[in-house]
């Protein structure tokens, strides 16, 4: 198992220079140039360019740009948003929590209803649930998501008045963050009805997020499960007269999960790119509304270390899935 | 109705318990914000969105414009001399004005000379110890010229400052009315200096306005209370929450919801429905702005004022405000708004003629011409989709044998490359006011400084530039009057640019505020505002 751990990282570790390498040079690629950007119709000199260039350090040759933001990337320095003059690292760490709460909600609420969702459609292969799923599926796989959030917050919110408009929580509460998970804060506040209204305010962003992976995760569940149910050794626990639950449940669910899994572990990539429109729909805080603004303002420190720390963190839970398969199929740390 | 007065109460009822004592019959304002402030430091930025959040709640400057107009009256100075050659101008400043209390600081004195000389002199003076603080970047006072303009600001006793300038410039005054032009206090800059903690000045403001700030929730909710001791009386509302949302739609059902009482920039397409709530006033007025298509007057045949009226009679203007105003805008005949003093109502707009145009071109031997337009590649209040824009005067343009091709690039390409004085093509661009003042579009859009820079005509032409290089020195506010109405026919005639429309901007409130007024400048100032 350690020797499997140590080959995974062999991997990560190129791989997040490589992330280092790309995030730098793509937003560079990009026609602009953020000082241009600040000033906009305004416009500037030439001289105050050139001195606001020199101030920010763009006037060195790229390669020297970028030794020196690897000097300071080892030395944990992410750099400074030139925009709000803020450290990138404490920027993402205020607003990751928001990301990372909603995204956590919306997985589990994907993983819970797609699962059992697709076990029962492979189940009953053919019938009207089966065809109900698939259907909805394909749907929920196929629909924008900005109409989708749109649609939830007319019908429920404007037309049922079952559930806030956006936000985090309703603004009748106010707290100090202590962990930036505000199921967590307004649960530690002992503010009456602090912790319904977050989870109130939770709920459509959460169906939104996790409609895309929990479609994906239905029909993936389904066809694997079709797979493991056709082969030998399911028949065989069948024929020894096994109930249909032990059947599925330890024999057929065992095996299908290993590309189950496979395909929650991508759902992260999936999540952190929905929560992009999801957090600009729900005004949720997070870290997919800020890192569009940053791309669109040129804010290069902050794109790179925002780049740099979502894709550390899906490689992190890619590691934990390999691993996780190693713990299912003893024969993959053997094998791989 | 009922939700809203729900929300209200629930949020006194939190204002006690967490802001503070406020009273029993404590009034918030919820504000829905379209995104979140860069900074709370005004001098840094030039967006509308960090001024909302910072110099129109928390900060005062030297003079004001009045509330819903762009006339400049007094603020934090009460009176102001300017002297004979226009080069000095002493103010008078208010006494008894109260800096907020923070938990980073408590002032011990009240507003003074100091604090005026403490806020020009960050930005003017490289050497000045807060100058490089916070990565300081002053951008506004840049782009306004302050550095060229100022010579220096000098305390003449606690309660006089004076301006110095290199040289004369009759829309001083409105410049300091400007949001970067916002006073903040020395006493709190050198206390966080000695505290090792000088961006704090930039992070937790401390001001003179009518509004303090409580606590900021990057891209969730920004939280202000009433200043209590505010020199012209405490504001009617006593917390004013912003509740970012950036999505308009979102906005509008969170105001149709009562969870906030006004949305800035509600989307064309709700308006009519918004007009029928009757929960909703929708307040709609003229910006202060202009969207034009300005032509490079450098290159032929567009060096010819008389190719250019042509193909002004071409633009059938009134499709495009249906088109890509749909109905929100009003046709532009001036290069000035029309809510600007000096605007000229007598000049004749360039009336829509194809057929006369086409003679035009004939007659000036003008054959196959060919025209790139210049399609900015994003929204703007005096454009709000440039590639429609183009498509129809590319239309228009066929219609008289002009063939167009519309061209565009990345908005910092586009600024850049549409600077260029040999530039192939005309652009598509516009502008909103800072000051209120005609100089502030005349001389920057079109003056001869501007060539090569933000005079995207390229336009030098000695008869235009005289007039508004007088009104600049004229102090007298008739003859600035004259000279820049003038300098409005002078436009006219020459055409460098066809000009397009003014929008027309709408902001979405609930029934029970109360007098509110939209800002011409496109602010959103809640000091004065109440709620039934």
């Amino acid at each position: 198992m350690f020797s499997y751990l140590l080959r995974k990282l062999g991997v990560i570790i190129p791989t997040f220079f490589g992330v280092t390498l790309v995030s730098f040079v793509f937003i560079r690629l990009l026609p602009g140039d953020p000082v241009l950007l600040m000033a906009g119709e305004r416009g500037m000199t030439e001289e105050r360019h050139a001195l606001l260039m020199a101030q920010f350090g763009f006037d060195k040759p790229i390669i020297v740009q970028y030794g020196k933001y690897l000097g300071d990337l080892f030395s944990g320095d992410f750099g400074t948003s030139i925009i709000t003059k803020q450290p990138v690292l404490e920027e993402f760490f205020t607003l990751f929590p928001a990301t990372m709460e909603l995204s956590i909600v919306a997985i589990l609420l994907a993983v819970c209803v797609g699962l059992p969702a697709g076990m029962i459609a492979a189940t009953k292969r053919g019938s009207a649930f089966d065809h109900v799923v698939m259907t909805g599926a394909l749907a929920g796989y196929s629909m924008p998501i900005f109409w989708w959030g749109l649609l939830l917050i007319i019908f429920f919110s404007g037309i049922l008045g079952w559930t806030p408009v956006s936000g985090r929580i309703s603004l009748l509460y106010y707290f100090d963050s202590v962990t930036g998970f505000m199921l967590i804060d307004s649960f530690l506040s002992g503010q009456q009805g602090a912790f319904k209204s977050a989870v109130s305010h939770l709920i459509l962003p959460a169906i939104v997020l996790g409609t895309i992976p929990l479609a994906v995760i239905a029909r993936q569940t389904r066809s694997a499960m079709l797979e493991v149910l056709s082969e030998d050794y399911v028949r065989t626990a069948k024929a020894k007269g096994l109930g249909p639950s032990r059947v599925i449940g330890l024999h057929a669910l065992r095996n299908a999960m290993i590309p189950v899994i496979t395909v929650i572990g991508l759902q992260v990539g999936v999540l952190f790119a929905g929560a992009i429109l999801t957090e600009t729909i729900f005004s949720w805080p997070g870290i997919g509304k800020w890192m569009v603004d940053s791309i669109f303002r040129r804010d290069y420190s902050s794109v790179q270390g925002g780049l740099l720390l979502i894709a550390a963190i899906v490689m992190i839970v890619n590691l934990i899935v390999d691993l996780l398969y190693g713990l299912i199929n003893p024969q993959i740390r053997h094998t791989d | 109705m009922r939700k809203t007065k729900k929300l209200i109460a629930a949020l006194c009822g939190a204002s006690l318990l967490t802001i503070g004592a406020i009273g029993a019959q404590a009034k918030t304002f919820v504000f829905c914000s379209e995104g979140s402030p860069e900074g709370f430091n005004p001098a840094f930025y030039t967006a509308g969105t960090s001024f909302d959040a910072s110099s129109r709640q928390v900060f005062n400057r030297l003079v004001e414009f009045e509330r819903g107009t762009t006339v400049i009256g007094p603020a934090l100075a009460e009176s102001w001399d300017i002297s004979d050659e226009g080069k000095k101008y002493t103010f008078k400043l208010r006494k008894g004005v109260k800096f907020h209390t923070t938990k980073d600081f408590t002032p011990t004195r009240d507003f003074n000379a100091d604090d005026v000389v403490f806020s020009f002199m960050r930005q003017l003076d490289p050497e000045h110890p807060y100058h490089k603080v916070s990565g300081g970047s002053y951008e506004y006072f840049n782009g306004m010229s302050m550095p060229d303009l100022l010579k220096s600001v000098n305390k003449v006793d606690d309660y006089t400052v004076e301006f110095v300038l290199n040289r004369p410039e009759a829309p001083m005054i409105a410049n300091l009315g400007m949001d970067f032009a916002s006073i903040h206090s020395s006493e709190y800059a050198h206390a966080m200096m000695k505290a090792g903690t000088p961006e704090k000045v930039d992070l937790n403001p401390v001001g003179t306005g009518p509004f303090q700030l409580v606590a900021y929730q990057k891209d969730a909710v920004i939280r202000f209370q009433a200043h209590p001791d505010y020199w012209a009386g405490k504001a009617a509302i006593d917390n004013l929450v912003f509740a970012i949302t950036p999505d308009n739609s979102v906005a509008y059902q969170k105001l149709k919801a009562g969870e906030c009482h006004l949305v800035p920039y509600p989307n064309p397409a709700d308006l009519d429905a918004m007009k029928k709530d009757p929960d909703i006033n929708l307040m709609q007025q003229e910006g202060l702005n202009v969207g034009y298509l300005a032509y490079n007057t450098k290159v032929a045949p567009f060096d010819n004022y008389k190719v250019r009226k042509a193909l002004n009679k071409a633009i059938n203007k009134e499709a495009i405000l249906e088109a890509v105003f749909q109905g929100a805008g009003k046709i532009a005949k001036n290069p000035i708004p029309p809510t600007i003093w000096s605007y000229n109502e007598a000049t004749q707009d360039d009336t829509y003629d194809p057929a006369a145009a086409k003679k035009i071109l004939e007659a000036e031997g003008v054959k196959d011409l060919t025209l790139k337009i210049w399609a900015m590649p994003v929204q703007r209040p005096y454009n709000p989709n440039a590639r429609r824009m183009a498509e129809l005067i590319q239309a228009d343009m066929a219609a008289i044998g002009v063939k167009a091709e519309i061209v565009s690039y990345e908005w910092g390409e586009y600024l850049k490359r549409s600077k260029d004085e040999n530039r192939d093509g005309a652009v598509l661009l516009g502008w909103t006011g800072d000051n209120g003042d005609p100089d502030n579009f005349l001389a920057v859009l079109l003056g001869c400084d501007g060539v090569g820079g933000s005079n995207r005509a390229q336009w030098c032409y000695q008869p235009f530039e005289d007039l508004i290089q007088k009104a600049k020195v004229v102090s007298d506010p008739a003859e600035r009057t004259k000279l820049y109405e003038q300098a409005q026919i002078v436009f006219k005639e020459q055409a460098p640019w066809a000009t397009i429309a003014h929008s027309v901007v709408s902001k979405a409130l609930r029934k029970e505020v109360v007098d509110f007024k939209i800002d011409p400048f496109g602010g959103h100032i809640f000091y004065g505002v109440d709620l039934k």
